[in-house]
């Protein structure tokens, strides 16, 4: 009951807020076509190599963005700790954020993976609605680590400090500018460690091989990291502070 | 005996290295009690720990006979921070919504709407509830975050600073209010600097550098002093002599 107010309160201010409500919703798409663009001249099928691996990285890189400065925004302003000394639960306040991004996330996948496939005719072996499945999963994904990284985040500036921190070296180190097993060693191993690499890894074998069992695997991987990261996320949450 | 609706004994609190709170102990029953000193003198931490959100070094706080931050408090026990902890991005009304569903307050019967339309009259915001709160001039920002304490019809009130920056007229109607809150049986703690606001109170608490000076009704304190604030001056003065 509390999880759907924090949610229906969340989707109320996004929507309030037309520029992020844009970038949330369209500019994945936008970004998607633009790097089709790119490759519109060169030989063999570049986008369909990188494609993929856009699909798993916009939805993450965006939600972790939104969330960290929305979360930092409440503790900072009074909200959270108001919230808490009121019944909220630490697990209704986590859940109704994670629905509420999680839904934004549903139609972000539905417009970013509609325009690649129908649009601009990425190749997919796989069922699309598994795409679909794993950008959502990503995206909750970047909604678990936003929240935790905004525990240590005093600003807004600070806040989006993080992105370079936490979002880019995944970005390169997932697979999609240099295959996994090419990297070096102590590299490779890092990525391993990484979730981004895995729902990459997802998404690249839905347009490739398509093994579902592999896909699901990759999908279980991002869906525990994503669970931790709720969990860490939960321990940041005080009721008590100095 | 149950008289006693705010139990403290021998509060220690320490913030930011500095001793808060030093040995704090009081009780405080049903009607208005003031909480005057000036600024840093640990109102504010006071609240907070009444509240059972602020880190205790030591000592024990009971409401309404229970711990402090306790679970069955927390719709018992209405807060406002003095900074106000409100969504800017919401209106005033979308705002108490979402705080009234988080108290849990009754939906059937219309009681919800009821709810909020009292607490909009309470602070006069009759003709902003639709406003987005960032839009509001300060003071009105303050009443609004006053309104979200006033849902779920709570027991206790703990009053940060609810009249800072208001006018004359506005001051009038918030105390009239908190008498008339007190009326109805429930206790009100409400701080304040500004030491003319204390002839308003049925008993006040005056406070200095984390402790109680002085306590009592008015017309005990002032004596045979000008006035509260002549009083408060003197006892520091008496302090700093003996």
């Amino acid at each position: 009951m509390r999880t759907l107010a924090v949610a229906g309160r969340v989707l109320t201010q996004i929507r309030r807020d037309h520029r992020t409500l844009a970038m949330l919703l369209v500019v994945p798409g936008l970004l998607i076509t633009l790097l089709w663009w790119m490759f519109q001249d060169l030989p063999g099928a570049t986008f369909d190599r990188f494609g993929p691996g856009l699909l798993a990285i916009f939805p993450f890189m965006v939600m972790f963005l939104v969330t960290s400065v929305t979360t930092l925004r409440e503790r900072s302003s009074g909200t959270l700790e108001r919230l808490l000394s009121m019944p909220m639960g630490k697990l209704d306040f986590l859940l109704g954020y994670a629905l509420a991004f999680g839904a934004i996330a549903a139609v972000q996948s539905a417009i970013a993976v509609g325009v690649s496939v129908g649009l601009l005719g990425l190749d997919v072996n796989g069922p699309v609605w598994l795409l679909g499945v794993v950008a959502i999963v990503d995206a909750v994904l970047g909604t678990a680590l936003g929240l935790f990284v905004s525990a240590f985040a005093a600003t807004e500036f600070q806040a989006v400090q993080f992105m370079p921190l936490v979002v880019v070296p995944q970005i390169l180190l997932c697979g999609l500018f240099v295959a996994r097993e090419n990297l070096p060693g102590v590299l490779e191993v890092i990525s391993a460690a990484l979730p981004l690499s895995y729902a990459v890894d997802a998404m690249q074998e839905l347009v490739g091989r398509a093994d579902e069992s592999a896909v699901w695997a990759d999908v279980g991987v991002v869906v525990a990291f994503a669970l931790a990261g709720l969990a860490l996320g939960a321990a940041t949450l005080r009721r008590r502070t100095a | 005996m149950m008289n006693n609706v705010i139990a403290i004994q021998d509060l220690h609190v320490v913030r930011g290295g500095r001793e808060a709170l030093r040995s704090v102990s009081l009780d405080v029953g049903p009607g208005v009690t003031g909480l005057l000193g000036p600024s840093g003198c640990g109102k504010s931490t006071l609240m907070r720990a009444i509240v059972g959100v602020q880190i205790v070094r030591s000592g024990g706080v009971e409401i309404l006979g229970r711990p402090a931050g306790s679970k069955p408090l927390r719709d018992r026990v209405g807060y406002v921070t003095q900074a106000a902890s409100v969504y800017d991005d919401l209106s005033v009304s979308e705002n108490l919504r979402f705080f009234a569903r988080v108290l849990g307050v009754q939906r059937i019967d219309g009681g919800l709407d009821r709810a909020i339309d009292e607490a909009i009259t309470a602070v006069d915001l009759d003709g902003y509830r639709d406003q987005v709160v960032g839009n509001l001039s300060g003071g009105q920002r303050s009443r609004a975050s006053l309104a979200v304490a006033l849902l779920g019809d709570p027991e206790v009130l703990i009053l940060d600073e609810p009249t800072v920056g208001l006018d004359p007229v506005l001051r009038r109607d918030l105390w009239a209010l908190f008498h008339r809150l007190a009326d109805a049986g429930k206790a009100v703690l409400v701080s304040s600097h500004v030491m003319d606001e204390a002839e308003r109170c049925d008993r006040l608490l005056l406070m200095r550098d984390g402790r109680i000076i002085a306590d009592g009704t008015p017309a005990e304190i002032r004596g045979d002093a000008r006035d509260i604030e002549d009083a408060f001056l003197r006892i520091v003065e008496g302090e700093a002599v003996a």
